[in-house]
């Protein structure tokens, strides 16, 4: 390592940071052993990102067979299944009903269902540009847990009146349409009326099915970490009265649909309606909404295929404590602040070479197995979220910049702490274990692994985040599934914080101590 | 990092190995060679708080994962032994470190050479080494288990079909299975930084391969995450901490943690005879 670190063509001069990281690189390329290391990081995170990979079904029986569902108006990924009571709705015309009751049944650990109602169960009135799945549509709905909501093209939400309907505390919905301007109202008593909200629903045709729905998500409880999921297909059903329809409607019978086969493995009754002496009552299962990733949706995301980066992280973890600690052991730290006796640019040029040498290492691994890591898991029948390309530009280069200010991080904790065995424990359990209990065996309960994953140096991986979050939708939103509680260079920041703090005290101990 | 680990050495093989040849063999019995390495290990700076780590962690996240478990009328959402002994994930790591630092601490040092002068006979020392540091976990496991049964007692919600109790045959081999699951992951430790020598490089590639693989089953298919789940050190020897659902195991519970016992046997005789072919 020591003999080549004055070369004869350079000049030694003191004060040169170019010198000072020539320096310092050509001592972490001669050491053969880094070197080895850090290629290993790569060809690991690139092995396990191509290798053996998860399977599915997905286009193995048909074009687009087995994926997820239909796409909405805003071209995203939709669930669009429930059981629809229409008629047809030519031109403008209004839809007014009484909703007494909203119950439901979901399942419970064993399997069984029990009665109990999913908080984002739905019943209500609709008016949607088809019956074709992934179609136009405004709702006001009274919901298990939220109130009553109007909903529009899978991905609006806005609050309507609070608490549950009920026979002594029923809930008023109306909905009106004019041209394709669709506006919602609720009322607690059917005489007070307040405007919920008002939407323009591009490319409605004159003639348009409308009427009552039904459905209940997919339901989805953990029991400690995201290691025990259980849930699955649940059941709403919902109690109409006082109907009345003005406008364009047509004059025949209504007429029932299940829209949408209802996912998940254990599809029970798809639904059904009844009618009898004025009151309607419409079950139905399915959720229409975004699509979501995880406990209760299908599919994987792009950083599904990196998870090789943590066989990457520990390796470059303790290339960086090495790369601090053998000049300690060896005693060449003494030759080097003799050198160079400006300590703080000793750490800073070992922290630049450090830092690009791993951003360089964990570029090209993560390049490689975003872009082909995709097909392989589509060739094998995976459904892969789709992501923008600057999402997925910023997920390689993300990834990177990740591990190397991890290995800064592990570089600064080895010069605060200087012996090896030390550095590299307390680099494990700051960095490497949080990123390990949220994310890649997450045994830890919900509530501390959102923690770990907004203050621990894990949360920058949040920029491996391609996923929405959206709150009308129920899943397990976990760091382990995809989602994290930070936005992407937010978590990246965090991280960046660690690696600050860290550097302040690494320089503070260097100047100030012996060496 | 092998490199590294070379770089002090490769000059001085010849003459070393001299050296070696010149000490009377036998110098010291079994006994105190086991008596040394307890003096040196006890009275390590580190040992006694990475040995109260391991308590607490064992504790700790037993607790707070036990706090997190839902029980209804049919069952519990977890295996209340897992559960409550999931700590063991955790505190395995420092009883790793710990591992790793009875041995290359004395490299680091460069105290092995006063070792080996003293203790020719290398195997005889490892196996004290490892007799010793077997102790040790033993010893700070039971602790541990036992105060995370107790804490898991009364934090676990109480379960219709049967409380976690030690009475209970499973829930008896969970529990001690896991005491010996932390033993063999200090020998795997141990065996593995006798071949490495260097701490860091040790203390990383241990880590890697407890928690490498059940990180990759998770990300595999569902017979490639099966087969791997089998051959993982970890995932193997954890298998005996279930109590429920074992037909769904990968591997029956004992199975398991032989598997385990297999790498850390492995682990043994690579570093037991690179301490014998290399140079100190």
């Amino acid at each position: 390592m020591t003999p080549t670190m004055y070369r004869p063509g350079v000049q030694a001069g003191p004060d040169g940071f170019a010198q000072l990281l020539q320096a310092e690189w050509v001592k972490f390329r001669t050491v053969r052993g880094w070197v080895i290391a850090m290629i290993a990081a790569v060809l690991a995170i690139v092995a396990l990102g191509l290798g053996p990979s998860m399977s599915g079904t997905c286009g193995k029986t048909g074009p687009a067979s087995g994926c997820a569902g239909p796409v909405g108006p805003g071209g995203e990924q939709v669930t669009d299944s429930f059981y629809f009571v229409h008629r047809p709705l030519t031109g403008n015309g209004e839809i007014t009903v009484r909703v007494t009751s909203l119950t439901g049944q979901i399942p419970m650990l064993s399997g069984a269902m029990h009665s109990g109602l999913a908080p984002w169960a739905k019943a209500g009135i609709i008016i949607k540009a088809s019956t074709r799945q992934g179609s136009a549509y405004a709702a006001m709905m009274v919901t298990g847990g939220h109130g009553v909501r109007m909903q529009y093209d899978y991905t609006g939400d806005l609050p309507g009146l609070a608490g549950s309907a009920s026979a002594a505390s029923p809930r008023w919905l109306r909905l009106t349409r004019s041209g394709s301007t669709l506006t919602g109202y609720d009322s607690a008593d059917g005489a007070h009326w307040t405007r919920v909200g008002t939407v323009t629903l591009a490319g409605l045709p004159p003639t348009v099915p409308g009427g009552l729905f039904a459905t209940s998500p997919q339901y989805a409880q953990t029991s400690g970490g995201l290691t025990s999921v259980y849930g699955g297909l649940s059941r709403a059903t919902g109690v109409f009265g006082q109907l009345s329809l003005r406008g364009g409607w047509s004059g025949g019978g209504w007429a029932g649909s299940a829209i949408g086969a209802p996912g998940g493995p254990a599809a029970g009754s798809p639904g059904g309606f009844a009618q009898a002496s004025g009151r309607l009552t419409v079950t139905g299962t399915g959720d229409i909404a975004p699509s979501v990733s995880g406990a209760t949706g299908n599919g994987v995301t792009i950083a599904q295929t990196l998870i090789g980066v943590f066989a990457g992280l520990i390796v470059v973890v303790v290339v960086g404590v090495l790369f601090m600690t053998s000049e300690y052991r060896r005693g060449l730290i003494r030759v080097t602040l003799a050198a160079t006796p400006r300590r703080g640019r000793v750490l800073a040029a070992k922290a630049v070479v450090l830092g690009a040498v791993t951003f360089a290492a964990g570029l090209v691994a993560s390049a490689v197995v975003v872009t082909l890591g995709q097909t392989v898991l589509r060739n094998h029948g995976v459904y892969v979220w789709p992501v923008t390309a600057p999402a997925e530009v910023r997920v390689i280069v993300g990834t990177a910049a990740v591990l190397a200010v991890a290995a800064v991080i592990a570089l600064a904790i080895a010069t605060a702490l200087r012996r090896s065995a030390a550095a590299v424990a307390s680099v494990i359990v700051v960095i490497v274990l949080p990123y390990l209990l949220t994310v890649a065996v997450p045994i830890l309960p919900l509530g501390p692994a959102d923690w770990l994953a907004r203050v621990s140096p894990a949360a920058g991986f949040a920029v491996q985040q391609t996923l929405i979050q959206y709150p009308q939708v129920s899943n397990v939103y976990a760091p382990s599934a995809g989602y994290w509680p930070l936005t992407p260079w937010a978590g990246f920041a965090v991280l960046c914080a660690w690696a600050a703090v860290a550097l302040a005290v690494a320089t503070y101990l260097l100047r100030k101590r012996d060496a | 990092m092998k490199g590294d680990g070379e770089v002090g050495g490769k000059g001085a093989k010849r003459l070393s190995d001299e050296g070696r040849r010149r000490v009377p063999s036998a110098a010291v019995g079994a006994k105190q060679t086991l008596h040394a390495e307890l003096i040196k290990l006890r009275t390590l700076p580190g040992t006694v708080w990475l040995l109260l780590a391991v308590v607490a962690l064992t504790v700790a996240v037993g607790s707070v994962t036990a706090a997190a478990v839902t029980c209804a009328a049919s069952g519990c959402g977890q295996d209340p032994a897992k559960a409550i002994l999931s700590g063991i994930d955790l505190s395995q790591a420092v009883v790793a470190i710990l591992a790793v630092l009875a041995i290359s601490g004395e490299y680091s040092t460069g105290m092995i050479r006063v070792t080996l002068t003293a203790m020719p006979r290398r195997i005889t020392l490892l196996t004290a080494k490892a007799a010793v540091l077997t102790g040790l976990v033993l010893a700070a496991g039971t602790a541990g288990v036992l105060a995370s049964v107790l804490a898991g007692r009364l934090i676990l919600p109480p379960t219709s079909p049967a409380p976690f109790s030690l009475a209970n045959g499973a829930d008896l081999r969970a529990a001690a299975g896991s005491v010996l699951y932390l033993a063999l992951i200090g020998l795997l430790a141990l065996g593995t930084a006798t071949a490495v020598r260097d701490s860091a490089a040790s203390i990383g590639a241990v880590l890697g391969l407890l928690y490498l693989f059940p990180v990759i089953a998770s990300a595999v298919g569902p017979d490639w995450s099966r087969h791997l789940q089998q051959i993982g050190p970890m995932s193997a020897g954890l298998d005996i901490q279930a109590t429920t659902a074992l037909r769904s195991l990968p591997l029956s519970p004992w199975a398991g943690l032989g598997v385990l016992a297999a790498w850390a046997a492995a682990a043994l005789l690579a570093g037991g005879l690179l301490l014998r072919w290399r140079d100190a």
